[in-house]
């Protein structure tokens, strides 16, 4: 049976990229005893796939993985096993049954929401604020950016679903498939550009609060979370 | 609260190093304990994390409620520089408080090379360099592990060693320390009172002086009532003592991303280049019910995917079948793998591979440690050409065709015949395999050899430890030797040659057998730049040139020398149990090309049957 597991990240924890994150998990699996599917051969390994991986540094009430279950006692049973062996900062916040034909976690991923705050808490500056409507209304967003091989132009404008700045908070739902991805602080960066003010990266602290999937079509989007796919059990 | 900012986190490599919050860390109210303690290991996390050593003590020292341990890692060299600049004191992972809050700094030293890294702790946590420059409040600095067995190049950077096997006398140590912090007694007085309990030794208690040939002629206390003559503490019961249940589960991939359990301490097998071999006697097993019990609860509490076996020489180990069929059935029902130790090649062990590897991907090993019989015969590494030859047969014939063999070059007596036989036997191993294995059964591809050399280094407590090292100049030409006999042979396109660096050989010589006049010299290195040496990236033999030049020390006298049978060698005060009178024999029956029984077949009388334990009184 094929499950989707939703699971939060803060604190200290933050700093373990994703491959770690994995470890961890196909470990956690180990500890709270639950029955997993693993593939075959020499080395086995859980069957085990992530929606999307969260930058070193960022935090997250809404990331996903996808596992295979053998056998279980139903979501509860597995949110509350996975819960006790997990470390202070991640915790597992919901698992739901995928039914059969499903995409994968990594497949179904088409917009992500986000917030970003100031890491010293503080407002945005007042020459950023002041200059948010104008800056989103615009046809345009064009940042620059740096691939191997060349420089690239990109619009992030089609790529903004629903952006919002007030005084202490930047929110927004963007694009987060793999041919149209863009981040939350290129966004902010263009902003910051737009206003005349340094943008220095370090100093914002990124959340991820949900990953979604497209029900609708292309031309009319339906955006659900990724948990929204499948069905208690 | 982190030590370190968010700002800086970001901007080092693997951040997941200073963090702590690991699965099975322990966070404790400090309020609430009256100890605290910090177990160091010099080195970066990944390696410290993955000693065994460290996670016994620090399971041990935190299930006493009134002690909490917190682990202490070196700083990676992107973070060191950081720390130096804001004036971040070093940190325990667990309270992320700094270290010169605790009562005492534990420092494992497991290999020579790791003496500039002990400066860095020390100095990054705040605490004078050398013991006598440390005031009331400093944490008590404690060194333990394989390199205390000659602390004096270090000895006046610790308040005290403790010697031999961490599990005996801790407990002890700490009750002592209560009741000195309850009356208030000096520092000094504490570490005499520790002097006592034996198995310690507080360098600050004892006198060294030299001949004019810059031997040493006397070790003295200089106060009344200490013992002149430290035995090792030593565990006699392996199976009810302290083994973590749950150690701690890094969140990065360390170096042993594994369950390890131990199986036995020391070793039956006297090669006579080997420290380990006598450190450790005598032989103790653990049982294998209590073995069987452990592995279930470690997998359980770590969620590890993986489980090896430690010991010196698994192979001797009375109740391996056992042990192994016990978790080739559990580990295939839980999806573990089982990480095997190398084992002596025989119908058993190629049963069992073919059970847990892929015999296509793993390889077979063997280590004569030397190319010919003589040769052998002299180091007594009980190994001949007919059981690797033998061993290879049985294993090419169930499909393997890699074979790693593993020698060392600049043994005492070495002659060019000796190390062309390392080219000699990799082509008989070749040979066997295109002799025994028909064309139609080389489904796997032909055989792949891969000899390495390492540099012998003379060590304390061996035999060997009057031999002199070889010279600089003299293991390069030795390596080249052995490359050319490689190259001259038949079958030399399936044999891989590799040796390692030479300079980091000479300057581990130095330090194994060195005194207390090589203090200065290590510190002067750690001032001019010098930190992690094991890391061959970071080692700068230039600086360390420099810093005995300007110490005025002789690197021939410590290195190259031989030392006459009667000189008092700087380690002399502790006993690891094996007589000096036995490693003496030992020695002169190694210029004969003599061997020596193994424990198992016949008692040598090495000294170690005093601690009443072990092999010494149940031999099989």
């Amino acid at each position: 049976m094929k499950v989707r597991i939703k699971f939060s990240k803060h604190g200290p924890v933050k700093y373990i990229g994703h491959l770690d994150i994995l470890r961890y998990f196909q470990k956690s699996m180990r500890r709270a005893e639950v029955d997993i599917a693993y593939s075959t051969g020499f080395s086995p390994h859980q069957i085990m796939s992530f929606a999307q991986p969260l930058g070193v540094g960022m935090e997250s009430d809404g990331d996903y993985l996808d596992i295979e279950l053998k056998t279980h006692n139903g979501a509860k049973d597995l949110i509350d096993r996975l819960n006790s062996v997990m470390v202070p900062g991640m915790r597992i916040e919901n698992a739901v049954e995928l039914p059969d034909g499903v995409k994968n976690a990594m497949a179904s991923i088409a917009a992500a929401s986000y917030t970003v705050t100031l890491k010293n808490g503080q407002d945005y500056p007042e020459e950023v604020v002041s200059k948010w409507d104008e800056f989103i209304a615009s046809k345009s967003i064009i940042i620059t950016k740096e691939t191997k091989k060349n420089t690239l132009e990109v619009d992030l404008k089609p790529h903004i679903y629903e952006a919002s700045l007030k005084n202490d908070i930047f929110e927004c739902l963007v694009d987060a498939s793999s041919a149209g991805n863009i981040k939350s602080t290129q966004i902010l960066e263009a902003l910051y550009n737009y206003a005349g003010i340094e943008f220095n990266k370090i100093d914002f602290q990124v959340t991820r609060i949900d990953t979604f999937t497209n029900e609708g079509t292309e031309e009319k989007p339906k955006l659900i979370p990724l948990d929204a796919m499948g069905v208690t059990f | 609260m982190l030590a370190l900012s968010d700002e800086i986190l970001m901007s080092v490599d693997k951040p997941a190093r200073y963090i702590g919050n690991e699965i099975n860390s322990v966070v404790k109210d400090k309020d609430k304990v009256d100890i605290r303690i910090g177990m160091c290991f010099p080195d970066v996390y990944e390696i410290g994390m993955s000693h065994l050593g460290l996670q016994i003590l620090y399971s041990m020292f935190n299930s006493y409620d009134d002690v909490w341990c917190e682990r202490v890692f070196s700083p990676w060299t992107d973070l060191d520089p950081i720390m130096r600049k804001q004036s971040i004191p070093l940190f325990g992972l667990e309270s992320q408080e700094p270290v010169k809050n605790m009562d005492f700094l534990a420092i494992t030293i497991q290999y020579e090379m790791c003496y500039t890294n002990i400066l860095q702790v020390l100095e990054l946590s705040k605490i004078p360099f050398n013991a006598c420059d440390r005031a009331e409040d400093d944490p008590i600095v404690v060194g333990g592990g394989p390199c205390t067995y000659n602390p004096e190049p270090i000895a006046q950077f610790f308040d005290f060693f403790y010697i031999g096997e961490g599990e005996t006398k801790y407990r002890d140590i700490f009750d002592l320390y209560k009741k000195h912090k309850a009356e208030g007694t000096s520092r000094r007085d504490f570490l005499i009172e520790v002097a006592k309990l034996g198995g310690m030794y507080v360098p600050s208690l004892y006198d060294v002086s030299y001949n004019d040939d810059g031997t040493i002629k006397s070790f003295t206390a200089n106060v009344p009532g200490i013992p002149t003559h430290i035995e090792k503490e030593i565990v006699k019961d392996l199976s009810n003592t302290h083994y973590p249940d749950a150690p701690v589960v890094p969140f990065i991939k360390v170096t042993q991303d594994r369950v390890v359990l131990e199986i036995q301490r020391g070793c039956i097998r006297g090669c006579r280049f080997c420290q380990a071999g006598q450190l450790y006697r005598p032989v103790r097993e653990r049982d294998v019910e209590w073995l069987k019990k452990q592995a279930i609860k470690m997998l359980a509490a770590t969620g590890h995917e993986e489980i090896s076996l430690s010991s010196l020489s698994s192979s001797d180990y009375s109740e391996l079948e056992e042990l192994v069929n016990f978790l080739i059935a559990e580990c295939r029902r839980r999806s573990i793998n089982i990480s095997l130790p190398s084992l002596r090649i025989d119908n058993f062990s190629v049963d069992v591979m073919g059970k847990v590897q892929d015999v296509k991907k793993s390889s077979l090993t063997f280590a004569p440690e030397a190319g010919t019989q003589r040769m052998r015969n002299v180091i007594n590494k009980g190994l001949t050409e007919e059981d690797i030859l033998n061993g290879a047969r049985l294993a090419f014939a169930n499909g393997w065709t890699r074979v790693k063999l593993y020698f060392m070059l600049g043994l005492p007596g070495e002659t060019k015949e000796d190390i062309e036989g390392i080219g000699i036997l990799a082509d008989k191993i070749a040979r066997e395999f295109f002799d025994t294995v028909p064309k139609e059964e080389r489904k796997n591809g032909p055989v792949q050899i891969v000899a390495s050399t390492s540099f012998f280094i003379p060590k304390p407590f061996t035999p060997f430890q009057w031999a002199p090292q070889a010279t600089k100049e003299d293991f390069i030409e030795k390596a080249y030797i052995c490359r050319s006999s490689v190259m001259a042979q038949l079958n030399q396109k399936r044999i891989k040659y590799n040796w390692h660096e030479t300079d980091v050989s000479v300057l581990e010589g130095i330090m194994a057998r060195g005194d207390r006049r090589l203090a200065p010299a290590i510190l002067e290195a750690y001032k001019k730049g010098c930190l992690y040496d094991a890391w061959s990236d970071t080692y700068r033999h230039d600086l360390w040139l420099e810093a005995f030049d300007e110490c005025g020390i002789d690197i021939p006298f410590y290195t190259t020398r031989e030392r006459d049978l009667d000189e008092i060698f700087p380690w002399d005060f502790l006993d690891c149990g094996v007589s000096k009178e036995y490693l003496k024999k030992e020695w002169l029956r190694s210029k004969e090309g003599v061997v020596t029984p193994n424990c198992e077949q016949n008692c040598n009388g090495c000294g170690a049957a005093k601690f009443g334990v072990g092999i010494c009184f149940n031999r099989k």
